[in-house]
């Protein structure tokens, strides 16, 4: 035994003898804990996509969006002939924003962004990976 | 064919130079007068969505919208007989959103009349829409057709009074397209009573004519795509051999053929809806015989919203779709298949990449 596996071996008695949990063992109660953290996130994203405050004009996202389809956040990133280059979803949310919205863009890790692609592609849940498809 | 022609040359001889005369889509206005003297035309412009920020400020993009269907109706020739709108004037039911539209629609010339939609009704159910524009359901006869308008947008009445602490909240409630406190549209019992009676009246060789704001048909509840009690409305309508039902509310084309009944939904000034299919969890039931509209391009303000230019057609009804930024759609009652259909998409193979909903 090299003195670095006689040091690892050593580290991991510790840990074992400690009751420290190793990496890649996580309990039921944590997945749980995770995904309410994201359910969250994901009303969060409801309230926004439903709200008259997110823009300036009280155009809600939900209005042309229901249940936040034809979003297609499984597309992304993709090519946007109208942007001339490939983007990725939040670039489109604040088209969006900006646009019909008549509203401010969010920085990509806005909180508020977050939550609005929680929301997305939560209800496309299901549906396969296509990036770059029309 | 000839009478395309003839359309375009009046047209533009009777707008001469103004300049939308160059991008109105006049050739889609096949007229079938030359056929029968009964054949007449009417306008329909529906779901204008008239939405109030504050103070004077109203939502740009749904203004013009419906102020560009007024324009373009106001510039047909042959004029129609009368114009109909179908519904959701305002966004949230309130008089400055009403007043607002009624003012843009006051350019319409001739004959207007309107069906109830649910963002004019629950705020204060229809009273100031009463107002301006007249009875919630009732009929007419126009040129040998009997039309029947009914305010198929009710609902239940405990949703209706009791659940809601304000009539604001109400209205809000219901303006939620995919709102899960929402409840089912119907046309309900006085309604469908009412209606009996009318048609009753009605010789079962009259054509029929039916304007609702909800699909008299089952589509999609989720997004009240739906009507609770179509099928006790359509039975009312199984004795008559032509029936039409023209209905809003949807956002998009959609047509169908359930027995004797043609179904035809109409466009929407404001902005268009994703049809149901494209809500990975939803079941939902889009008439097979639909060729959808175009996938909108949000880039093109206009883009998949419209108004569409009727003819009814010795006793049925061919729609002429006129869409702003896409190439117009025809769908017209086919007299051999006894069904509507698109004049070019119909065959799987005739179908474009855009219409294509995922």
């Amino acid at each position: 035994m090299t003195t670095y596996q006689q040091t690892a071996m050593a580290l991991c008695l510790a840990f074992t003898a400690t009751g420290s949990a190793l990496a890649d063992e996580f309990s039921a109660a944590e997945v749980q804990r995770w995904q309410q953290q994201f359910m969250t996130v994901v009303a969060e994203g409801r309230e926004l996509w439903t709200s008259p405050k997110l823009g300036s004009n009280t155009v809600a996202c939900a209005q042309c969006h229901p249940n936040a389809a034809n979003t297609h956040p499984e597309t992304y990133p993709k090519f946007q002939k109208q942007l001339g280059k490939v983007v990725p979803l939040w670039e489109m949310i604040n088209w969006c924003l900006k646009n019909p919205l008549e509203g401010q863009p969010l920085a990509a890790d806005d909180p508020k962004m977050t939550a609005l692609q929680a929301y997305i592609t939560h209800e496309r849940r299901g549906v396969k990976l296509e990036p770059g498809k029309h | 064919m000839n009478s395309i022609n003839n359309s375009r040359r009046n047209f533009i001889k009777n707008t001469g130079a103004l300049a939308l005369g160059a991008t109105l889509p006049i050739s889609l206005v096949e007229l079938a007068f030359a056929d029968s003297s009964e054949n007449f035309t009417f306008a329909y412009i529906s779901d204008a969505h008239i939405q109030h920020i504050k103070d004077n400020r109203f939502v740009r993009n749904w203004d013009r919208g419906l102020i560009r269907a007024v324009a373009e109706t106001n510039l047909l020739t042959p004029k129609p007989d009368f114009v109909m709108f179908g519904g959701d004037l305002a966004q949230l039911g309130s008089k400055p959103e009403l007043d607002h539209g009624a003012e843009i629609l006051s350019a319409l010339h001739g004959d207007v009349r309107y069906v109830m939609g649910e963002h004019d009704y629950y705020l204060d159910l229809g009273e100031y829409w009463q107002k301006l524009f007249g009875p919630q359901y009732y009929s007419f006869d126009h040129k040998g057709v009997h039309f029947v308008v009914l305010n198929s947008i009710k609902t239940f009445d405990d949703w209706t009074f009791k659940r809601w602490p304000t009539a604001e909240q109400r209205m809000l409630e219901m303006a939620g397209l995919d709102n899960p406190n929402g409840s089912p549209f119907m046309v309900g019992d006085e309604q469908r009573l009412w209606l009996k009676k009318d048609l009753d009246k009605i010789k079962k060789d009259t054509p029929v004519v039916v304007f609702s704001h909800s699909p008299l048909q089952k589509i999609y509840k989720g997004w009240n795509f739906w009507t609770e009690d179509a099928e006790q409305v359509q039975a009312l309508l199984k004795p008559f051999n032509k029936v039409s039902v023209i209905y809003g509310h949807v956002h998009q084309i959609q047509y169908n053929q359930i027995g004797n009944i043609s179904f035809n939904s109409v466009m929407a000034t404001a902005w268009p809806w994703p049809y149901p299919q494209s809500y990975a969890q939803a079941e939902q039931y889009l008439p097979k015989l639909t060729v959808p509209m175009n996938r909108a391009d949000p880039f093109f303000e206009r883009d998949a919203t419209g108004w569409q230019f009727i003819n009814i057609a010795n006793g049925n009804a061919d729609l002429n779709f006129t869409l702003y930024d896409n190439s117009s759609r025809i769908v017209r009652y086919n007299k051999k298949l006894k069904r509507p259909e698109d004049a070019v998409y119909q065959d799987e193979k005739a179908r474009i990449i855009p219409q294509t909903h995922y």
